[in-house]
C-alpha cells in the first residue's frame, strides 16, 4: 500500500541521507539504493510514512542511507519485523534489504512463513552469492564447485534458486533485476511496492570485494568470445500475469514458463517481473475479513483508555462465559 | 509415602473437600472435572482445580484434583477425601494419596490388575509399590493395593459401572452404548452421591454444560438420578464421615485458569498485538486471545487484538518488536524452549528501548524437560535472558488474580520504561484454576510512556530517538510519525540511531538505558516489588515467589491455628532487584526459609548475588509437581525441631 501526501512532493534526494556510506567502491550495492530511492519519489511517498527495513550484512545496512525510518534488525530476522510493523500500522509502506545470506540461510524459516501469509510489503534481496560482511564465505546462492576468493575451498553445497524459492512459499509478485540496470530496477521497484501483496525482487549484485567470479564484466558477458550481456530482459512473450480469473491451465502454463525461466543461468539470466498474481488477499485483507474493527482500529492507533486514563475494554461477555453460577 | 489423614470433612468443620478424578488422556477426565466444578460452584462454593496431564494426546494418564471449600483456597491438597477411578492405572497411582477416613470409587474389573501389567504405569513406580506391598505381605497388583488402603482406614467403594449404565438405558429406553455416552457425568455423581450432595446441583451443572441441547441434558439428569439411587441401594454411609454440602453465596463468580488470567489481564491492558510458536504451557494463552479477537470497549465501539501464530518463536518475538515499534501494545507467550530462542531478539529489543511484553510459562527443563509438568527453572535465563548488559523487567504472579493485574500492568512498564518486560509464570498456573468474582477493569491504568510529538516536516534531520536524559527515558516516536524518521539498530548507535564505536557515545548509550532501572526501582510502590503475608514481626520467614504462593499462605494459616508466628516474602519484581527493600525485610530473618520449584534456588542465587544474603534453608523441589501447604507444614516442624538440613527437596515417590 502506498500513501502520497497531496502537501508536498517528495525528491529522490529526500530519500538519501548524507550517513557516510560503508561500501567499499564499485559495490553493486550503490545502484540498488539509488533505485530505491527514486522508485519512492516516482511512487510519490512520504519518507515519514515509509519504514526501511534491514538485515545484517553489507545489504543490511541499507537503512541508513534512506531517509525514512529505518530499522537495522538482527541477522536473518528482517522479514518478520517487517509484519509486524506492517500489521500493525498497515498505513506503512514497508520495504526489506536484505542479503541473500540473511535472506536465504539464517532467514530462511522467514521466507517460508512469510510467503504463506502474502504479508502487503517489499523484500528486496542483495544477491552477491557471498556472506559480503563477514569476509566472503559462500552464500546460499553460490553454485556447488565455486570458489571465490574467500573460500578456502569450493564450496560443497548447492546453490538455492531464489525464484523458484520464492514461487513455492507464496510469494505473489516475484521479478528480478540487476544493480547496473538501474533505470529497469526503479520500475521494478515500483510494481513491487505498488504490488497488494507479498513481493519478492531477487537483485544480482556484483561484489567487487569477494566475488571475484560474477564481476560486473561477467554480467556483462565480457569473457565470452562473443561479447553480450548476460543479464537480458525475459522474453516478450513471457506474461506473468494471474489473476483470481485465472483457468488451472493459465496457472499450470504459467508455472512451467515461470520454471523455465528461471532456471535459466549461463549466457543468458533474464530479469524483469517472473510473477505477478493478483488473485490473492494480502493477510491485512484477511484479518479484515474477520475482524471488522481493524479497518478502523489497528494495533499502533487504537484507543486503550478512557478519559480518566483507565482501561477502555469491556470483558463482562468474556467473564459471563467463564462464569460458573 | 502415604498421605496423612486428610483435613476432616464432617459436620461442624469448615467444608473443605478435596476431590480427585483421572483416567487417560481423551477419555473425558476433563468433562468430568467440568461436570463436579460447576455443581460446586452452583452450589456456592469455591473452587481450586488443579490439571495434571502428560505430554500425550490419547492414551496416558491424566488426572484433575477439585479443591471444594467454604473459605477461597489456592492451592491443592496432597491428601485426597474421595478418589473416582475408571480404570486400574488411575486406581493404582492415587491410591497412596487416601489417609484414614477417605474413600475411593473404582470399577469391578479394576479390583484385582498386576501392577506391572498396566501399560502406561512406570517400571519405577511399579517396583516400588511392588516393594511397598511385599514389606506388608501383600501381592503386587491393584487388589494387594486395596487391601493396603483399606488396613490403613481407607473406605472402598466398588462400583457396577456396567449395571448402573444398564439401569439408565432401560430408563431411558435407549441402547447401552447410548447410554454409556454419560459415563463422565455417572462418574461425578458416583462421588457427588457418597458425599451426600444435592442432586440438584450437579444437574444444574448438566444444564450449564450442554445449553440447549436437552437430549443430551435428559440423558445426563437421568443418569444422575439412576446412580444416586443405585448408591442409595449398595452402600452405607453411616461410617463415611465426609460429606459436600451447599453454602449460602450470591457472589456472582468465575472459574478462571493462570492461561485465561494472562489473557484477559493483557486485553484489559490494550494489547494491540501477540504472535506466538505453539508450546505447552502457554498456548492457551493465545488460543484464549485468538477465540477474543474482537471484543467490546466501554464507549460501545469494537477494539481487537491481532494475533499471528508464526513460523517459530524467533519470529514470534521479533513480529511482536515490529508490531510495538510501531506504538502497539505487543507481546508474545511461550514456554523455556521457546523462551531460548528469543534470546538474541531480547537484546535488540532493549537496546533499541522497545517496549515489548514476553509471557513466559516455565515447565520443566532443561531442554524439552517435562513438557507438561510444573518448574521454576526459568529465573536465571529470564533475569539475564540475553547477551550482554542491557535493563529489563523481570515479573513474577503467584495466582491468578496477580497473573490478569500483572499481564495489564507488565505493558504500562514496558511503555514507561522503554523496554523489555518479562513475565514469568509456571505450567502450575497456566492449568490451575480458580473460582474468583468478576474482575475489576476499573483498577486498571493506562500509562503509555514518554511519546515524542510529531514534528510535522521532513527536513529536520532525523530524529533523536535515544536522546540522552537523565532519567534515561527519551521521548519515543512511533513509526510513521510524520517527521520524526530515525533509525532503530542492534548496534550502539547515536541518539538518531546511526552506528556508532565512539567511546564516549557508547558509554553514554548503555548508562542511560541503565538509568531507567534506577528510575524503576525509585516510583515502584513497595507492593510492587514484594508483598508480605502473615505476621510481619515473626523471625521465621519463607521467602518464594510464583504459583508456591498458595500453598505458603495456607500453611501460615496452620501455623497461626498452632502459634507459631511466621511470615511470608513474595516476591514479585525479579528485576530490577530490589536490593535495599530486600535487606531491609530480610534483616531480622530467622531462620530464613527460601521455597522454590527448581534444582538449584535460582531465587536464592540472586538473592545472594545481589545482597549477599543466604538461606538458612533452602526448601527445592523439582519432581514436576507443584509444592503443597503440607509438605512445607512438615519441612517447618522439621525445621523447628533442629534436625533439618540447610537443603531440603520434597520428594513424593507416588505423585
Ligand atoms: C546470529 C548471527 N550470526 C552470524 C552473524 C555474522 N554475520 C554478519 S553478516 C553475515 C552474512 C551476511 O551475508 P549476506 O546476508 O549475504 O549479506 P551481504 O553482506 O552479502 O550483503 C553474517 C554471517 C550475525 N551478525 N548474527
Ligand atoms: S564486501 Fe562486497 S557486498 Fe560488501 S560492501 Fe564490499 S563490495 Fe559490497
Ligand atoms: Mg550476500
Amino acid at each position: 500500500m502506498t500513501t502520497t501526501t497531496e502537501a508536498r512532493t517528495y525528491k529522490a534526494k529526500d530519500f538519501s541521507q548524507p550517513n557516510a556510506n560503508d561500501w567499499c567502491a564499485g559495490c553493486g550495492d550503490f545502484g540498488i539504493i539509488n533505485a530505491m530511492h527514486q522508485a519512492c519519489a516516482k511512487l510519490g511517498l512520504d519518507p515519514s510514512s515509509v519504514v526501511t527495513v534491514g538485515g545484517i550484512g553489507c545489504s543490511g545496512k541499507a537503512p541508513y542511507y534512506m531517509g525514512t525510518y529505518g530499522v537495522h534488525t538482527l541477522h536473518g530476522r528482517p522479514l518478520p519485523f517487517a509484519t509486524g510493523i506492517k500489521l500493525a500500522n498497515p498505513d506503512l509502506t514497508v520495504m526489506v534489504a536484505s542479503g541473500d545470506g540473511d535472506t536465504l540461510g539464517i532467514g530462511a524459516g522467514h521466507f517460508v512463513g512469510i510467503g504463506r501469509r502474502n504479508v502487503d510489503l517489499t523484500a528486496i534481496m542483495f544477491d552477491n552469492e557471498v556472506y559480503g560482511l563477514t569476509k566472503g564465505q559462500a552464500a546460499p546462492t553460490l553454485a556447488m564447485g565455486m570458489q571465490t576468493k574467500g573460500l578456502a575451498v569450493p564450496t560443497s553445497q548447492m546453490k538455492i534458486n531464489p525464484l523458484m524459492m520464492a514461487y513455492t512459499c507464496g510469494f505473489t509478485w516475484i521479478g528480478r533485476g540487476y544493480s547496473y540496470n538501474i533505470k529497469q530496477l526503479v520500475q521494478l521497484m515500483m510494481d513491487a511496492i505498488q504490488h497488494k501483496g507479498l513481493a519478492f525482487l531477487d537483485v544480482l549484485q556484483p561484489c567487487p570485494t569477494y566475488n571475484n567470479l560474477h564481476t560486473k564484466d561477467w554480467y556483462a558477458g565480457k569473457d565470452q568470445e562473443e561479447v553480450r550481456p548476460r543479464v537480458q530482459p525475459l522474453p516478450e512473450d513471457f506474461d506473468p500475469s494471474i489473476t483470481a480469473d485465472s483457468s488451472e491451465d493459465d496457472v499450470l502454463d504459467h508455472a512451467r514458463s515461470f520454471m523455465y525461466e528461471s532456471h535459466r543461468w549461463g549466457t543468458e539470466i533474464p530479469t524483469g517481473v517472473f510473477l505477478n498474481n493478483t488473485g490473492l488477499n494480502s493477510f491485512t485483507e484477511r484479518i479484515r475479513e474477520r475482524v471488522k474493527s481493524y479497518a478502523e482500529q489497528t494495533p499502533s492507533n487504537k484507543v486503550i483508555a478512557d478519559a480518566n486514563g483507565m482501561s477502555n475494554v469491556d470483558l463482562t461477555s468474556m467473564f459471563d462465559e467463564l462464569a460458573v453460577n | 509415602m502415604a498421605a496423612e489423614s486428610p483435613n476432616g470433612n464432617g459436620s461442624g468443620h469448615v467444608q473443605d473437600l478435596a476431590w480427585r478424578v483421572g483416567g487417560p488422556q481423551g477419555s473425558g477426565v476433563d468433562t468430568a472435572a467440568l461436570i463436579f466444578q460447576r455443581a460446586c460452584g452452583i452450589a456456592g462454593l469455591h473452587l481450586f482445580g488443579r490439571r495434571e496431564y502428560s505430554s500425550n494426546i490419547m492414551g496416558r494418564h491424566s488426572y484433575y484434583d477439585v479443591r471444594a471449600s467454604e473459605m477461597p483456597r489456592a492451592s491443592h491438597r496432597d491428601a485426597v477425601d474421595l478418589l473416582t477411578t475408571f480404570e486400574a492405572e488411575t486406581l493404582s497411582r492415587h491410591l497412596m494419596a487416601l489417609g484414614e477416613g477417605s474413600g475411593v470409587i473404582y470399577r469391578t474389573d479394576d479390583a484385582d490388575v498386576e501392577l506391572h501389567k498396566i501399560t502406561y504405569l512406570d517400571g519405577r513406580y511399579a517396583d516400588d509399590l511392588a516393594a511397598y506391598l511385599a514389606e506388608r505381605g501383600l501381592p503386587a497388583t491393584t487388589g494387594g493395593q486395596l487391601e493396603d488402603a483399606k488396613n490403613r482406614g481407607v473406605r472402598l467403594f466398588k462400583v457396577n459401572i456396567d449395571e448402573i449404565v444398564a439401569q439408565l438405558a432401560e430408563a431411558m429406553g435407549v441402547p447401552p452404548a447410548i447410554a454409556g455416552r454419560a459415563r463422565n457425568t455417572l462418574a461425578v455423581a458416583v462421588s457427588t452421591a457418597l458425599l451426600d450432595f444435592s442432586r440438584d446441583y450437579v444437574k444444574a451443572a448438566v444444564a450449564k454444560t450442554w445449553p440447549g441441547r436437552q437430549k443430551i441434558i435428559d440423558l445426563n439428569v437421568e443418569a444422575i438420578e439412576q446412580t444416586y439411587n443405585y448408591v442409595d441401594a449398595n452402600y452405607d454411609r453411616s461410617d463415611f464421615a465426609i460429606s459436600l454440602h451447599g453454602c449460602d453465596s450470591t457472589e456472582k463468580r468465575m472459574i478462571v485458569n493462570g492461561n485465561q488470567a494472562v489473557a484477559l489481564g493483557k486485553i484489559a491492558g490494550g494489547i494491540g498485538f501477540q504472535s506466538y510458536y505453539p508450546i505447552s504451557p502457554a498456548t492457551d494463552e493465545s488460543f484464549f486471545l485468538e477465540a477474543h479477537e474482537e471484543y467490546p470497549v466501554t464507549d460501545g465501539g469494537q477494539s481487537n487484538v491481532i494475533m499471528v501464530q508464526t513460523e517459530d518463536e524467533i519470529s514470534a518475538v521479533t513480529m511482536a518488536a515490529g508490531a510495538a515499534l510501531t506504538g502497539a501494545r505487543a507481546s508474545t507467550s511461550t514456554s523455556g524452549p521457546g523462551f531460548a530462542l528469543m534470546c538474541e531478539a531480547i537484546g535488540w529489543a532493549a537496546i533499541n528501548e522497545v517496549p515489548l511484553v514476553i509471557t513466559d510459562w516455565q515447565r520443566g527443563a532443561p531442554s524439552t524437560g517435562m513438557p507438561t509438568r510444573s518448574e521454576q527453572g526459568d529465573l536465571r535465563i529470564a533475569a539475564t535472558g540475553s547477551h550482554g548488559d542491557f535493563p529489563s523487567i523481570v515479573v513474577a504472579s503467584g495466582d491468578v488474580f496477580e497473573a490478569f493485574y500483572d499481564a495489564a500492568e507488565c505493558f504500562n512498564y514496558a511503555e514507561r520504561y522503554q523496554g523489555i518486560v518479562i513475565h514469568v509464570l509456571d505450567k502450575a498456573l497456566s492449568s490451575s484454576s480458580r473460582t474468583v468474582p468478576y474482575l475489576d477493569t476499573d483498577q486498571i491504568g493506562i500509562d503509555r510512556g514518554l511519546i515524542a510529538e510529531p514534528r510535522g516536516e521532513h527536513d529536520e534531520g532525523a530524529f533523536n530517538r535515544f536522546a540522552v536524559t537523565e532519567s534515561g527515558v527519551s521521548p519515543r516516536t512511533l513509526l510513521g510519525q510524520q517527521g520524526n524518521a530515525h533509525w532503530c539498530t542492534g548496534c550502539e548507535h547515536t541518539p538518531q540511531g546511526r552506528v556508532t564505536e565512539d567511546p564516549v557515545v557508547r558509554e553514554d548509550q548503555i548508562e542511560k538505558r541503565h538509568r531507567k532501572m534506577e528510575l524503576a526501582l525509585s516510583e515502584l510502590s513497595l507492593d510492587e516489588k514484594v508483598k508480605i503475608y502473615g505476621d510481619r514481626d515473626a523471625e521465621l520467614t519463607f521467602l518464594s515467589w510464583g504459583s508456591n504462593k498458595g500453598a505458603i499462605i495456607e500453611c501460615l494459616d496452620i501455623l497461626e491455628a498452632e502459634g507459631i508466628p511466621a511470615r511470608f516474602l513474595h516476591v514479585r519484581l525479579i528485576k530490577p532487584f530490589p536490593v535495599d527493600e530486600m535487606t531491609e525485610l530480610l534483616s531480622a530473618a530467622s531462620p530464613l526459609v527460601i521455597v522454590e520449584a527448581n534444582f538449584s534456588g535460582q531465587y536464592a542465587e540472586l538473592l545472594r548475588t545481589y545482597t549477599g544474603i543466604a538461606p538458612d534453608h533452602l526448601v527445592l523441589k523439582y519432581n514436576g509437581r507443584p509444592i503443597s501447604a503440607e509438605e512445607i507444614h512438615r519441612t517447618v516442624r522439621e525445621i523447628r525441631q533442629g534436625d533439618a538440613p540447610a537443603r531440603i527437596v520434597l520428594r513424593n515417590p507416588y505423585q
